[in-house]
Formats: structure tokens, sequence, C-alpha cells
């Protein structure tokens, strides 16, 4: 393997921003048919090095080599162009175009001169069916790609890039919307792509992907090259080593959480035939004091739907809530807030936090938001509070006055946490709270959660990652297709919760 | 200094000053205030008697782009308003020079400020509940907005000749304009509302992430009608005060291109299109630049038409100036002089 | 497929509506000429419409066509008063329109600045070079124009077009053509589905971006250009206001303000609606003037009510 032609080659690369400096003398070596993976924690600079190769941002040193020739890329089209294609996080299909024309925007195939010279829409349909079938994709391509759900428009979009016949293809956490099926069609498109002889770099924070798939790993840490390690000769203790630059205590299970005393008392939140047509079909759902629920299901199974529809971000279609076992009237999220609700929502760039303004303003801004217009949290009042949860929660930030913007994502996650814990929630719905979470932070999240649940709150904590909402979870809920499957009690296993999640009813939702 | 620069009001301060010094220097006595007929009396005051109603109606605009929207239709409110007023208060001129005003002075005016806080309330309603862009929401005011003007009218010139209403254009309270004061007591309340409750904040929020403020408990919908609602009734405000200063009401030509006038002064003062950050202070400024400049080409002996391409102008220099990328040019190209040299 | 041109047939049907409506009010009224005026008279803003539809298309806003226009009408005016050849003048001044829009587009793609406040900019510069040409109205005298003027191409039943009227059929139907079948068309489609999706994709976006400025520029010196044929002179106040009827044209033919979905022929029906709903007015005889804009509003307003709703309904289906 260590014969394989060397692809690409970066030598040196920094990169620096006003505060910070995201990349310094990062090394990146990709041979032909090996699948590279590329980890680190949030702020280690994987993203900053992919805009560098991809030519979105310029280095301030070093050298990029593709096939022994110095190269610098000065567009992603200038970069498509050499040779270096790339699926981004933030990549999106444009949704008012069809998935044809997604596929083949700006290559499109154009009549001959003679017929008019302009684009062929009958061959670009037929290129756009034959790619994606190549991928074992069957799909309308004639469709607005706005109409698709989210985990196609992704594997759409991988074989957007594919169609460039490029010889670096890069990866940026494209598995973190996929399902399991989807991502064993990913892996298999991956691994056809390697034998072509494509260098394949894969960023992934899923440490079993990583060994399920890549050849080597190359590891940053704070900007820097910590090193590049064959996957055969690291393991996973000794990757997350690598990445955090100390031995992880293994935490093993959480500090014991003596499962709740309700007494008998009626449920915290308790909602009865909740549904929206279309997103959720009717289903009851009780929340009480001092208790983690677990919500685990597939992506599409209506986790986060039902989130919303408890905290009346969508509105309902069907069903009463009820707090305390009074009926309760929730039409907007202000509504839940005087109640007594939080939530945190999934996405915190585009739900959670608001970038202009400071950690501390952001933190206030709920408990603000439910004291109304008539009381007003004086700044010094906001400060006070601010400092004493970014001091809880083990918030990195300059200070309380920064723009919440240029913490990075795991530190914005602890802000918006903050911001429900200032008002005290008697319910708290975590939805996805850990994600793109480096491990200590995780770890410390979860603590917090316990935490709270240990002092009263009732928690709803949604995950993707079934492990931990096992290990957090006094009883776990499981949705399948957009449908409650059941519940399980504390101490249920991994396997337990699978097998609820796989008995697949037949018919499509 | 470098702070200083970097303070939110230095450019729009900056670009006042100098244009006070270039007016100063062709024209020794633009500065001078005096005290005449029982007031101020100048140049400076003049142009803090026109720019008034401007003032106003930036405020309102200000608070309306700062929740990401935008309302074209307040020059239409301008003349809604004004044709309102003027109906209530009747055109009737008796033979004895003795003028009656068909309802009571206060009636009319509340009217006029309640049918435009209504505008308000309207396009409020449009984006909101509606969900419409606030360009398109407004738009439909300001088109259809002066036709109803006009209709009322009869397509018509009203003119008022009761002189208390004289007063709010033309009248001085302490020697200073009554307009000014106008102005300045809604900067004042404004300023108090903003900073001694929680409104700044939700506004900031809700302006710089809709979906956010929601999530956090805001309630956006209720706040982005009432800011809707003031600036429709700012725009009542200005149209009194416009239509009493001319003494009648132009359904026509009241408020013509008080729109762009007003985002224009929203611009140069320093808060952004996009919405979130906001500063009254700053509008105030670019009102003031806005008038200044016009008195400035007047009192050059520049002729009129000259006006349009200098406000032009000053709007490429001022949003060049703003934009991040423009400045980063500018440094690279002092930097390296030499052309190629990068 | 079908429901992408659900505006579209609510926009026709509208029109043909409109059309029944008046046939049965008034007689006279579905004479070949009088459906034939429809698009002579506001062939201006037909040609304008069109460009205006690619800059809403990226997501953009044109304000300065109008201004533009009028600045046209005394360009061609002065140029012709100083003896230039006419069909120089009519080049010079459409080369001068699409510099002029090439020059704010790249004032807004290099240095990102809103399209509201640029266009605006733009709007005061061009009518304020239009006051330092002359305050006065510039009249046109010379023979091509007035022939071109005069000139009418029939198309049978007693009915006939102008030049004007065809160079807008041109350009609609070009419009079309670049909106469908060209790479910079789609790009312009790609850019109001989501600029930073498109760019990472690696299209054109910087230059299609420019373009989009100079093709409405372009656009609203052909419709100055036009407008010289039927006013037959250039004035600073030509067009007033002009932007706004554009910007409605281009709404009412379903395409949405926030950019990615539209088509330019649905444009072409905004034009002619905004031409019915005057004709309608004028065969009236009873309504004031003001009535056109309040009616334009009220569709304007019906228009982007139904927009949600369509919007509103599609996405519950995804």
């Amino acid at each position: 393997m260590s014969d394989a032609a060397i692809v690409l080659r970066a030598r040196d690369i920094s990169r620096a921003f006003p505060g910070v400096q995201a990349l310094s003398g990062v090394e990146l070596t990709l041979r032909a048919g090996e699948v590279h993976a590329l980890m680190g924690q949030n702020g280690a600079g994987k993203s900053t090095l992919i805009k560098v190769l991809t030519g979105v941002q310029a280095p301030d040193t070093g050298s990029i080599e593709l096939l022994g020739q110095p190269v610098t890329p000065r567009s992603p089209l200038h970069a498509q162009e050499l040779g270096i294609s790339a699926v981004h996080q933030e990549s999106h299909l444009l949704p008012n175009l069809s998935v044809a024309e997604n596929i083949c925007a700006g290559r499109y195939p154009r009549r001959p001169w003679l017929r008019g010279g302009g684009i062929d829409w009958r061959e670009t349909n037929k290129r756009a069916r034959e790619l994606l079938a190549g991928l074992g994709i069957e799909l309308d391509v004639a469709q607005l790609a706005g109409g698709l759900p989210a985990a196609v428009q992704q594997l759409a979009t991988v074989a957007r890039a594919v169609a460039t016949d490029a010889r670096v293809l890069i990866l940026d956490e494209p598995t973190s919307s996929l399902d399991a099926e989807e991502v064993k069609a990913l892996f298999a498109l991956i691994r056809r792509l390697r034998d072509k002889g494509v260098a394949i770099l894969f960023v992934t924070h899923f440490l079993d992907q990583v060994y399920e798939v890549c050849d080597r790993i190359t590891v940053l840490r704070n900007g820097k090259f910590v090193g590049e390690y064959a996957c055969g000769k690291l393991d996973a203790r000794g990757l997350v080593a690598a990445m955090v630059g100390r031995e992880l205590v293994n935490a093993g299970r959480p500090a014991a959480h003596a499962p709740a005393d309700t007494g008998g008392a009626p449920a915290v939140l308790a909602a009865r035939g909740i549904s929206r047509r279309g997103q959720l079909k009717p289903m009851d759902i009780e929340l009480r004091a001092g208790e983690v629920l677990g919500l685990a299901g597939l992506l599409g199974s209506g986790r986060t739907e039902l989130a919303r529809l408890l905290f009346a971000l969508d509105a309902r279609d069907s069903g009463e809530l009820s707090v305390d076992g009074k009926p309760a009237k929730i039409d907007q999220p202000a509504d839940a807030l005087q109640l007594g609700l939080g939530f945190c929502p999934e996405d915190r760039k585009e739900s959670g936090i608001v970038a202009e303004l400071s950690v501390r303003e952001n933190i206030a801004l709920a408990l603000q938001a439910r004291m109304g217009l008539g009381k007003f949290l004086k700044p010094a009042e906001q400060r006070a509070l601010a400092e004493k949860l970014v001091a809880a929660l083990g918030v990195k930030t300059a200070g309380i006055e920064t723009p919440i913007a240029q913490l990075s994502g795991g530190n914005q996650q602890k802000a918006i946490i903050a911001r429900w814990l200032a008002t005290n929630p008697r319910v708290l719905i975590l939805d996805e709270p850990t994600r793109g979470i480096d491990i200590a932070a995780k770890q410390e999240l979860m603590n917090e959660v316990l935490q709270l649940a240990n002092a009263g709150t009732a928690v709803l904590f949604i995950s993707a990652e079934i492990e931990e909402v096992v290990r957090l979870s006094d009883r776990i809920m499981v949705l399948r297709d957009r449908a409650k499957a059941g519940e399980l009690p504390r101490g249920a296993d991994e396997d337990a919760v699978y097998s609820m999640i796989s008995m697949i009813s037949s018919a499509p939702a | 200094m470098k702070r200083l620069a970097q303070h939110a009001l230095f450019w729009p301060c900056t670009t006042l000053l100098l244009l006070l010094v270039v007016c100063a220097v062709f024209n020794p006595a633009f500065l001078g205030v005096a005290w005449q007929g029982g007031h101020l009396y100048g140049n400076l005051v003049d142009i803090l008697n026109r720019a008034a109603p401007l003032m106003v109606v930036s405020m309102g605009m200000t608070l309306v782009i700062a929740v990401r929207g935008l309302d074209i239709s307040v020059g239409a409110v301008v003349a809604i308003a004004a044709t309102v007023a003027a109906l209530m208060i009747g055109g009737s001129f008796s033979a004895g020079g003795e003028v009656a005003s068909r309802f009571p002075l206060w009636l009319a005016l509340a009217t006029a400020l309640g049918v435009a806080a209504a505008c308000g309330l309207w396009n409020g309603l449009l984006v909101v509940k509606a969900g419409m862009q606030p360009i398109v929401a407004t738009l439909i005011l300001m088109v259809a907005g002066r036709g109803i003007a006009q209709l009322l009218t009869g397509g018509q010139i009203i003119t008022v000749y009761y002189a208390p209403f004289y007063t709010l254009g033309n009248g001085f309270l302490l020697g200073i304009p009554v307009a000014l004061w106008i102005a300045a007591a809604l900067w004042a309340v404004l300023h108090l509302v903003l900073s001694r409750s929680a409104l700044g904040l939700f506004i900031r929020a809700i302006g710089g992430n809709p979906e956010a403020a929601r999530v956090a408990g805001v309630r956006s919908s209720a706040i982005t009608l009432c800011v809707y609602t003031f600036c429709g009734l700012a725009a009542g405000v200005a149209g009194l005060i416009i239509s009493s200063n001319v003494k009648s009401a132009d359904a026509n030509n009241a408020g013509q291109l008080l729109e762009l006038d007003a985002i224009l002064a929203v611009t140069l003062g320093g808060t952004a299109l996009t919405g979130g950050r906001f500063t009254l202070a700053g509008t105030i400024i670019g009102a003031l630049i806005i008038q200044t400049l016009t008195s400035m080409i007047y009192s050059l002996g520049v002729p009129p038409e000259v006006n349009l391409v200098v406000k032009a102008a000053l709007v490429f220099a001022v949003m060049l100036l703003q934009s991040a990328g423009f400045r980063a040019l500018v440094m690279r190209v002092a930097r390296n002089p030499r052309p190629g040299a990068t | 497929m079908n429901r992408r041109l659900l505006p579209l047939g609510v926009t026709m049907l509208l029109f043909v509506g409109m059309a029944v409506f008046g046939a049965i009010r008034y007689d006279g009224f579905l004479s070949p000429q009088v459906f034939l005026n429809l698009l002579i008279d506001n062939a201006f803003l037909c040609v304008v419409a069109v460009g205006m539809t690619f800059v809403i298309l990226s997501g953009g806003i044109d304000l300065s066509v109008g201004a533009v226009i009028a600045l046209t009408t005394m360009i061609s005016a002065a140029l012709l008063e100083a003896g230039w050849n006419p069909y120089a003048s009519m080049a010079m001044v459409l080369v001068l329109g699409a510099l002029f829009g090439a020059a704010q587009g790249f004032l807004i793609q290099r240095f990102a600045l809103a399209p509201f406040i640029v266009t605006l900019a733009g709007m005061f510069l061009a009518r304020g070079c239009c006051y330092l040409i002359s305050t006065e109205s510039i009249p046109i005298n010379d023979a091509t124009y007035a022939s071109i003027a005069q000139a009418r191409i029939p198309v049978g039943f007693d009915a006939s077009l102008t030049v004007g009227a065809v160079i807008a059929l041109l350009v609609v139907l070009a419009g079309m053509r670049i909106a469908h079948a060209s790479e910079f068309g789609r790009t312009v489609y790609a850019i109001g589905g989501g600029e930073s999706s498109a760019r990472l994709m690696g299209l054109p976006v910087a230059s299609a971006k420019i373009g989009v400025y100079l093709l409405s520029g372009f656009c609203a010196a052909l419709g100055g250009v036009v407008m010289t044929f039927y006013m037959l002179s250039g004035y600073s106040l030509h067009a007033v206001g002009l932007e706004l009827d554009a910007i409605a044209a281009v709404v009412i033919g379903g395409t949405l303000l926030a950019g990615g979905v539209g088509y330019v022929a649905g444009t072409l029906f905004g034009v002619l609606i905004l031409g019915i709903i005057q004709t309608l007015i004028a065969f009236d005889g009873t309504l004031s003037s003001w009535w056109t804009k309040i009616v334009v509003g009220a569709l304007l307003l019906l228009f982007c009510l139904l927009q949600r709703l369509f919007e509103g309904r599609s996405r519950k289906a995804a």
C-alpha cells in the first residue's frame, strides 16, 4: 500500500484568521486507490484545510502538489478543473432545479450548432439517470431537488462530485444525515471509486466508520499536524488519544442516577394524540420530573418532528398537551416558555445562536423572553448570569462579550444549553445536543444532562447515537416511520432498541 | 485612534463634518446662527428643520430594517396622512377671515395618525401573517396607497387655511423649530424604550436570526407587527409636519422619493440592510447628511439638478467604504502600489 | 413538472378572464387592434420587464431601469440633435446601457453590496445625468426615427404591429431561449436557488451576477430606444416609476421575488395584464386613472398571497 502513487501532497500549510491560527505547518499525503480519513476535534482545522485544498481559501504558507506538479487552486471551479472535487458539509442541492440539472450544472451537454446550440435536456436527463443508476440510486431525475428528503439529496450531491472524473475526492462529513442503509450504499460507492484509483479524503466524527472504510488516518489537533497512521496500526483508543492529546479515562457509565421518584404525581408534560400531517402520526408521550426520556429511532422516524410539535415550533394538526395534568394552551414557543419548557434545537447555527449577539446576550435571551417586555434583565444581571453559567458548563470563550459566532461549534452548543438552564426549565428538550462535538465536550454535556435530571427537570434526550441514548435514559421511547414503535425501560441494551426499530412494516409511511 | 475609527458612528459623523466644512469653506456665513424674529435663525437651523420629517420617517425605517424588513410605502403613507388631516380640517375659507376647522384639530391629527398606524399594521400583517416578502408587501401599499390618497382628494391639492395647523411645520418653541422638537422627542422616547427594556435585544435577535429568536421564545410576530405599525405611525407624523409646512396636502407629490431617502439615511448611518444591529443615532446623522447635501448644493449655487448625481455619488462612496471587501482591496493596493505585484 | 407551471397557468387564466370580461362588457374590446395595442402601448415596459425577470430570478432587483430609459431617450435626442447617424446613436445608447448595468453588477458582485441600494443609487445617478443634459424636453426630428415610429407591420385581421411591439416580442423570445437553453440562464436560476451552493458547485456565479445586471441595463436601454419611437422626444421625466410597473409585471407573471422560480413567458402575460387593466379603465370612462394604481396594487396582493398559498401547500406535500 505504501507503494501506491502519491496523488496529492500538501506541505507546511498555514492559514490564520483574525484572532486565530487555524492551521500551522499541516501536512497531508493522499495516495491513489486509498481512502484517507482526516480526523480531529472541533476547531482542529479540518474545514480550513479542505477550504485550502478546494481553492475557497488561499493558504498563507505552504505548497500543494498534484501528481508531482505544484498547483494553487484559485476557486472551487478551478480546483475541479485540476481534478480536486469536494462534497462539503454545507453542500446543498439547488431546490428549484431538477435533480438532473443539479448533477449536470456547469457541464451541460449541448445540442450541435445546426440544431440550435442550446442545452440538450434529454441528454442531460439521460446522463444523470445513468450516473445515479451506476451508484444504485433510482430516482425521477426530472423532479425538483427540493422535494427530495435530505438524505437522498446528499447522495445526489456525491454523485455530482463523482461526475467530474476527479483524481481527488474530498467528502466532508458526508454521513451525518444518513441512516445505516444509506451509509452502506455510500461506502459501497466509496470502495468502487477507490478501486478505480481515486484518492479519497474522508472527514468524519464516527470512529467506527473510519475503521470500516479507511486505509489511513491523518490527525490534526489545534491546527497542527499530529501524525499520519495506517488504520491497521492504530486502534480506536490510540486514535482518540492522538486527537485529544491525552489518554481519555474511559468514562464508562456516568455517575449513578437515582431513578426518579415521581410519587405518583402527574407527568410534567404530557401529549395525547399529537400529530402533524406528513410528519408525525398520532402518538402519546409523557415526560416526568427528574427523568431522562430517551428518544431513539432512525433518520426520518419523526424524533425532531415530535420535539418541535411539543414545543409548538410547528403547528400540530391534532393532540392535546397538558402540564401537571391540567390542559395547557401551547400554540407558539413563547407559550411553551411561559410554562417552563425549553428546547435545544438540532441545528444550532440555523435555529440556535444569534451570531451577531454576544455570548452574554445569547445566554440571557430566553430568560428575558419569558420575562417579557414588562420586566427588564439589566445588563449587570445578565453579566452575572452569563458568567455563572459559562463557568459551570466550561464554555471556552475569550469573554462573555465575545460575539458568539467566534466560538467553536461545541462551545456554541454549550452556550445554547446555558441559555435554557438560565430559565430553570421544568422540561428540557435536547435535540442531538452532542452532534458535531468532540469527545471531551460530549462527556461534559452528558454529565450536565444527568445533573439536570437529578435536580428534578424532565429531560427529553434525542440522539442518533443509540449508545448514548441507552447510557443516559431512564426510559426509552422508540420511533419508527413517524409512529411510536414502543417503549423500553432503563437497563435495556442497544440490541433491544435496534430490534424495536427494525420491526419494519412493509408499507411506506 | 484606531478604536475611534472602529466606532459605529465614526464614518457617518466624519461624512457630515466633511460636508459642513465644505459648506463653510465656500460660504463663510454658512455656519452662522442668529436670533431673529423670536427664534433661532440660520442655515444650520434650516437644515435641522427641513431634516426633521426625514429623521422621523427614518427612525421608523431603522427599526423595520433591523428586523430584516423594509417599508417602501412610507411616502404613500405620508400622502395619506396629509390628505386625511387636510380633509378633516377642511379647506374652508370664509370671507370674514376667521377660519374654523371642520373637526377639532386634535381629532384631525389623531385620525390621521391612526390611519397611518393602520397602514403600518396592514404592512405588518402582510409580512407576518401572510408571510410575504417585505418589499412586495409594502410595494402594494406604495402603488395603491397614492392612488387611494388621490381618490380621496379627487386629484386636487387641498389647501389648509386653519392657522393653528401651521405650527407643526412652521412654528417655534423656545426658539427651536417645533418640527425639531417632535423629532427629538421621538428619538428620546425610542432611545429610552430600547435601552431600558428588552425591546432592543428582541429586535436585534429577530433581525440577527429570526428562527433562533422564535425558538428562544421571543414573541417575534407581535414585535414585528409593532415595528411596522410604528413605522407607519412615524410616516404619519412626518406627513403632518410636511403638509403643515406647505400648508396643503398634495397627494401626488407629498413624500415623493421619501422612502428612498429614508433607506439612504439608515444605510448612511451604518445600519446594515441585512438586519440585526442598528443605530438610531447613526440614522439621525444619515438624515442630516442628506439634508446638508441638499443645502450645500443650493448654497454653492450649483444647479439643483446636480443634487441627484451628488446623492448618488455619496451613496456609492459610503457603500464602498462600508464594504469590507472594498476596504481590503484598498489596503492591498496601498501596500503594493506596483501593478501586478500581489 | 405540472405543478411548476401552475403559477404561469394562473396568470394566463387571469389574462383570458379579463379579456373575456372586457369583451362582454364593452363593444369592440376584443377587436384585434385593441388587443395588439396592449403590446404596442406597453412595448417598452415589456422589454424592460424581460431584463428585470432575469435580475429577480437571480434574487436581486434593479430599481434603475426607469431612469436608464429616460437617460437613453435624452442621450438619443442629444446625439441626433448633434447630427449623429440614427443607427449609430441607437447602437451607442445600447452599449452605454449595457455598460451602466455591468458597472452596477460589478459593484454588487465584487463588493457584496445590496442590489437594492446599488441600483437605487444608480437610479439617482441616471436621472441626475438626465437633468444635467437638459431639464427641458428635447424633440427628436430625425427622419429615420419618424419613419420607424410610423411604420406598421400588418398581421392580418385589419390589425398591425409597430416596430416597437415586434422588438418586444423578439426580446421575449430571446429571453425565453436564454432562460431555458443557455448556461448563463441556468446559472441565473441556480443563483436564485442558493448562491453559496451554486458557488460551491463551481458554477460561474460571479460572471452570471454581473451578467444579469448587464442584461437588465441593455434591456432598459433597448426599452428606451423603443420609447423614443413612441414619444419622439428625450425627457428627464420619462418612465418615472416604471421600475415598479416592471416589478409588478414580473411578479404577476409568476416569478418569485425571492428568486429561482419563474418564466419569461409569464412576464409577457404580466405586462399584458397591466395593459388590459388600463384598457378596461379607459373603456369604462367613468373611473379616474388613479384606479389603475389601486387595481395593480390589489392584483399584486392577490398574486403574492396565491404564491404563498402555493408554496405552503407544496411544502406540506413534500
